[in-house]
């Protein structure tokens, strides 16, 4: 039964397939039957796998297809390796994947080319499940450029559009930068234990390496590049809001429920290696406070919905970064989970809100939809109490765990431990600005659209609000797999802290409400001061790292290519044809046809040599 | 007598090609496409073949022909000519398929100069004399030239001239250095001999031997072609027919990369060690240089063809590592590359075809237009910005890999060039195929009635072309396999020679 792994790729792959080979003359519901069918059948195997896994208490699987390549020592296979962490990931792609497909069979059903839309989307899938279900490294990076591929092609879905090809391809090449780190730092790895099989290379390094060894401290650097790419982390962070511009349902899949929180898988499954460097693993944390912070003040400031999603995504990915950082392995990977469900959640209710809004992004021309919108409204509110780690919904519980683990950390763990506190702060208050502004008040604008929101889509939302709060009670099977060195949280922290921890968000929550329902407070008037002009400014743009790096690599590379766009060699070798030129031109003239001139040169060649033959 | 057969079947189907348009002008063509699958056909047989005395060698044939000085008709194939044998025959189908519709002047003088190119390009892979692979080093580049000169576009002249004067100025080089290498083997042994086993066996560790190795490295790093000697290449690509660029970026260049592999390295084992941390970094710069300037050019043959130079990089940074994984690293890219360059070129030459531009500020929006090409297009990119289950990535890895444990920083400026590779794809991509639609704009200066996909004659060399990459990206053991034990045997004896070295 287990053998059967192979399928999950498998049947995505085929989706893929018999849809791009029928080039969308397939009908609108043989497409939606292939392309969301085929995920559901993925997420049924997955489902039984899983629980015949867990009945069997075996600690892994592992599973060759067949050798991919052998040449000397280096030997990849594609081979499947199944444990806790693969497990729970797994089942986050296909099940929350599943959702996803099917609300975008309702969604992009006006769209010409449907077919391409779920062609993509399954290969993504296939690429996503490779990515976890690897057993070396070579066949993860196979998922991640495949994932980061069909993150390219969905950003750009609209074509016609110039702005979505610059973010899809600014999507690429930001996270290839990192692709490429983590390539070199594949390299490294091999040069020095001989081996890329994930587990084999971990003994090694364990073996070989000591603790902060420079081998360890470079190797994990290098695939720390790779994740702070693919996971939209600082300082690479910067392609995710501009990704909006694909549709909205591979936002919720691929920005905010899988892909992006490949990196934390990355930095989750190399624990060994990250713990060999202790620096670079509290550099984890640190990356992971600054952009949630980040984040949280810009998310604060935007007014497309989907960009506050987009920061406030990074800004939860800060969050699992903190958690590894600090060592809350299974905690990191438990708000990987429970944000899966209600980032999707948000999204999709974003999807609905939009599509019944005419594509209608900015939210203060909105405003008192939750009558117009109840689907959505509901959605909005399940999703951002669970965001706002409101008390026992899902995030709640997974947010806890990784500030808990950040305050048992000694040393700076209290002030990481204060930043996520204060991020929990900013969580709740641009969440609730989002929800508020939306769906409370007066009606700003598209006074009577009505809600679109078929069974196809409006069935993924409820059963995404039930995970969104009841997930925080499922246990994930992770213990295993992260065993070596799990940090024991304490649980005697002092009731003050812990309430701190609970109050804090509410009081962002609160905040919000003053501002934007009863208006006790007045956003014009905070606005009048300079400062906070100059602030609003700075946060919205994003901390200004868009303009940063246009200044420090793209302007300068467009110059580069443009004052060399014919060559400079090529000029080398036309000069030496301009050279030669000039030669014949000189050798040409002496040729005068006059018996005068020939004369001379003879007289005065026959001086020269009787001169030099004195002289010598 | 396999090897004399594969090239007497290009030699003698090039004549009858030409001869035949005397009685059809659509004959050459037929002639053509039967001629190189009997030639693919003949070749497949090589696989399990027994051809030789020597184990080691599938086939080989050794007669005598100018024994006074040592000449002889060597011809010998090991996998790894097998290997490039078989991508010869293969691009070969793939060209005379381009040229079908697109050559319509002096047919038959055209397939017998595509012919006579392969049949040259065979010999090259399969010569173990050195004066014969001279030979038919000159004979793949004269009918080549012709292909350019005659039926190229509207700088065809320049661009054809210029090709002639690099490869033959550097082919100079080479000569002189086989005579040198040829005189060598006379002081020591006491006789004149151009055989590439005599050669192997020269002690060529003193410096003028530098000198010698640098004429071969030159000559084959022209082909390749290599910074600082590739500006021949965008000019020859450009005005070459789409069949001529087919070829030359699929076959031709790879010589370049075989002569390296096989001569300039074995032969001066110990000058091209102490050669290699040059040749590494002139690999990256070639890398990096050309993917940018590929970046700013707006003719798209131009552009493919920059891309070509800086994935040949890839190539001659893995000969240089002298690893087995680098080695087949390099091995790979050139047959990876090979169908991939042949696909790009044939894309850009059938849509010069149909809208008489390569300028790619006059297109956009095409996907909508043209959905096959554009999947076609969008498919080889991304096989060429190295996109693992393809074959290009298994090359370009493999490289990167074994390159790492000879030079770590040129490896690491080499890998920067995957993120330049994806900047010029995707621009290609969004410059041709995306955006708003040209004619509905009102800018394009074509006829959008000609604006037609691919037809499926065309859908079906694309076919196979993606294909092979699958088949390699996903499985490429069958083809590591092939050239494992030529390259273990160069490795194992260069590894004896520099050990013998007093140091």
């Amino acid at each position: 039964m287990l053998e059967l792994i192979w399928l999950l790729p498998t049947f995505p792959l085929l989706g893929f397939l018999s849809l791009v080979l029928t080039a969308g003359k397939l009908p609108q519901r043989v497409v939606a039957i292939i392309g969301a069918g085929s995920i559901g059948l993925v997420f049924l195997v997955a489902a039984l796998i899983a629980s015949q896994f867990l009945d069997s208490g075996a600690e892994q699987f592992v599973f060759t297809a067949w050798s991919w390549m052998s040449v000397g020592e280096f030997t990849p296979g594609f081979t499947f390796y199944l444990d806790g962490l693969s497990l729970v990931m797994m089942l986050i792609i296909t099940g929350v994947g599943f959702l996803i497909h099917l609300y975008s069979t309702g969604f992009m059903l006006d769209d010409p080319s449907y077919s391409r839309f779920f062609a993509y989307m399954n290969l993504f899938v296939a690429s996503m499940l490779m990515l976890v279900l690897a057993d070396n490294l070579v066949l993860l990076y196979l998922g991640w450029e495949g994932v980061g591929l069909c993150s390219y092609l969905l950003i750009g879905f609209w074509y016609q559009k110039p702005a979505n090809g610059y973010a899809a391809r600014k999507a690429f090449v930001v996270t290839r930068v990192g692709d490429t780190s983590m390539a070199i730092g594949l390299f490294l790895l091999f040069s020095q234990l001989g081996t890329l099989n994930i587990q084999d290379m971990l003994h090694a390094a364990d073996a070989q390496w000591a603790i902060g060894s420079n081998y360890a401290v470079l190797a994990s650097l290098l695939l720390l590049g790779g994740a702070v790419g693919k996971s939209a982390q600082l300082p690479l962070q910067t392609w995710l809001p501009d990704a909006m511009a694909g549709p909205t349902p591979i936002s919720a899949l691929i920005h905010a429920a899988t892909m992006v929180t490949a990196g934390v898988y990355l930095i989750a499954r190399n624990q060994v290696l990250f713990e060999l460097a202790p620096d670079i693993q509290l550099l984890v944390a640190w990356i992971g406070l600054a952009t949630l912070l980040m984040a949280g003040f810009t998310a604060m400031t935007q007014h497309d919905i989907k960009r506050i999603l987009a920061y406030s995504t990074i800004s939860q990915i800060g969050y699992m970064f903190l958690g590894l950082g600090v060592g809350a392995w299974s905690a990191a990977i438990f708000h990987l989970m429970t944000h899966a469900f209600f980032k999707a959640l948000l999204f999709l209710g974003a999807g609905t809100v939009i599509l019944s809004l005419h594509h209608e992004h900015d939210i203060f021309k909105m405003g008192g939809k939750r009558k117009q919108l109840p689907v959505a409204f509901y959605s909005f509110v399940i999703g951002s109490l669970a965001l706002a780690a409101f008390p026992f919904s899902s995030g709640y519980f997974s947010k806890d765990e990784i500030l808990l683990a950040a305050l048992a950390l000694e040393g700076p763990g209290i002030w990481l431990w204060a930043g996520g506190v204060l991020g929990a702060f900013f969580t709740g208050l641009y969440s609730f600005r989002l929800v508020f502004v939306v769906f409370f008040g007066e009606s700003r604008g598209h006074h009577d659209a009505q809600e679109v929101a078929g069974f196809s889509m409006a069935t993924p939302l409820f059963i995404l609000m039930f995970f969104s709060i009841f997930g925080g009670w499922i246990t994930i099977p992770v213990e295993s797999v992260f065993s070596h060195g799990e940090a024991h949280v304490e649980h005697h922290v002092s009731a003050l802290l812990h309430g701190i921890m609970i109050v804090v968000p509410l009081l962002g929550i609160g905040v919000s409400y003053l501002f934007y329902v009863s208006k006790t407070f007045s956003v014009e008037k905070l606005m009048a001061s300079s400062l906070a002009q100059g602030l609003h400014k700075f946060w919205f743009s994003g901390w200004g790292m868009d303009r940063l790096y246009d200044t420090l690599f793209v302007k300068p590379f467009l110059w580069l290519a443009r004052i060399n766009r014919n060559d400079l060699v090529d000029w080398l070798y036309a000069l030496i044809v301009e050279l030669t030129r000039a030669a014949h031109g000189l050798v040409v003239r002496s040729q005068t046809g006059s018996l005068h001139w020939y004369a001379l040169s003879v007289a005065g060649g026959l001086l020269l040599l009787v001169f030099l033959g004195v002289l010598l | 007598m396999i090897l004399v057969l594969l090239i007497s079947i290009l030699f003698i189907g090039g004549l009858l090609a030409w001869v035949s348009e005397i009685f059809d002008p659509a004959l050459p063509r037929i002639v053509a496409l039967v001629t190189v699958i009997v030639e693919l056909l003949v070749m497949l047989t090589l696989l399990g073949a027994t051809d030789s005395p020597d184990p080691a060698w599938l086939a080989s044939i050794n007669a005598a022909w100018m024994p006074r000085f040592g000449i002889g008709f060597h011809l010998a194939a090991d996998g790894l000519s097998v290997l490039l044998l078989l991508l010869t025959a293969f691009l070969g189908i793939i060209a005379v398929g381009s040229a079908w519709n697109e050559i319509t002047e002096r047919v038959g003088f055209f397939y017998f100069n595509l012919l006579w190119t392969l049949a040259g390009v065979v010999g090259v892979f399969t010569a173990l004399d050195l004066f014969l692979f001279f030979f038919f080093w000159e004979v793949m580049l004269i009918p080549m030239y012709f292909i350019i000169a005659i039926w190229g576009h509207e700088n065809k002249n320049y661009a054809a001239m210029k090709f002639f004067i690099f490869t033959q100025v550097s082919g100079l080089l080479m000569l002189v250095s086989i005579l040198v290498l040829a005189y060598f083997h006379y002081e020591q042994f006491g006789f004149f001999s151009f055989d590439y086993f005599d050669l192997l066996r020269v002690n060529t560790t003193g410096p003028l031997e530098m000198l010698v190795m640098l004429g071969f490295f030159i000559a084959f790093t022209t082909k390749l072609p290599s910074m600082p000697f590739h500006s021949w290449l965008p000019d020859a690509h450009s005005q070459a027919p789409t069949p001529g660029s087919v070829i030359l970026a699929g076959v031709l260049l790879k010589t370049g990369a075989y002569g390296l592999i096989r001569f300039a390295v074995p032969l001066f084992p110990e000058a091209s060690m102490q050669f290699a941390p040059v040749a590494m970094t002139l690999a990256a710069i070639s890398i990096l240089y050309c993917a940018k300037v590929a970046f700013a050019q707006t003719d798209i043959k131009r552009l493919i063809a920059y891309t070509s130079v800086s994935h040949m990089g890839f190539v001659l940074l893995g000969v240089y590592a002298w690893n087995e994984q680098a080695l087949q690293g390099a091995v790979m890219t050139m047959l990876a590359h090979g169908l991939s360059a042949a696909a790009l070129f044939m894309f850009a030459g059938g849509l010069q075809h149909r809208i008489h531009t390569r300028d790619m500020t006059q297109m956009g929006g095409f996907l909508a237009k043209v959905p096959r090409m554009a999947t076609v297009a969008l498919f080889f990119s991304i096989a060429a910005l190295g996109m693992p289950g393809l074959g290009n990535f298994i090359g370009e890895f493999l490289a990167l890999l074994g390159a790492f444990q000879a030079s770590i920083w040129a490896t690491v400026a080499a890998a920067l060039g995957l993120v330049l590779a994806s900047v010029y794809s995707l621009w290609v991509i969004q410059r041709v195929f995306h955006g708003a639609y040209r004619a509905e704009v009102g800018t394009a200066q074509f006829n959008e009635s000609q604006l037609l996909d691919f037809d499926r004659r065309e859908m079906v060399y694309y076919g196979l072309m993606m294909l092979g990459l699958v088949w390699m990206g996903m499985y490429p053991q069958p083809f590591l396999d092939l050239s494992a034990g030529t390259l273990q045997t160069l490795l194992e004896n260069s590894r004896q020679l520099l050990a013998a070295v007093p140091n």
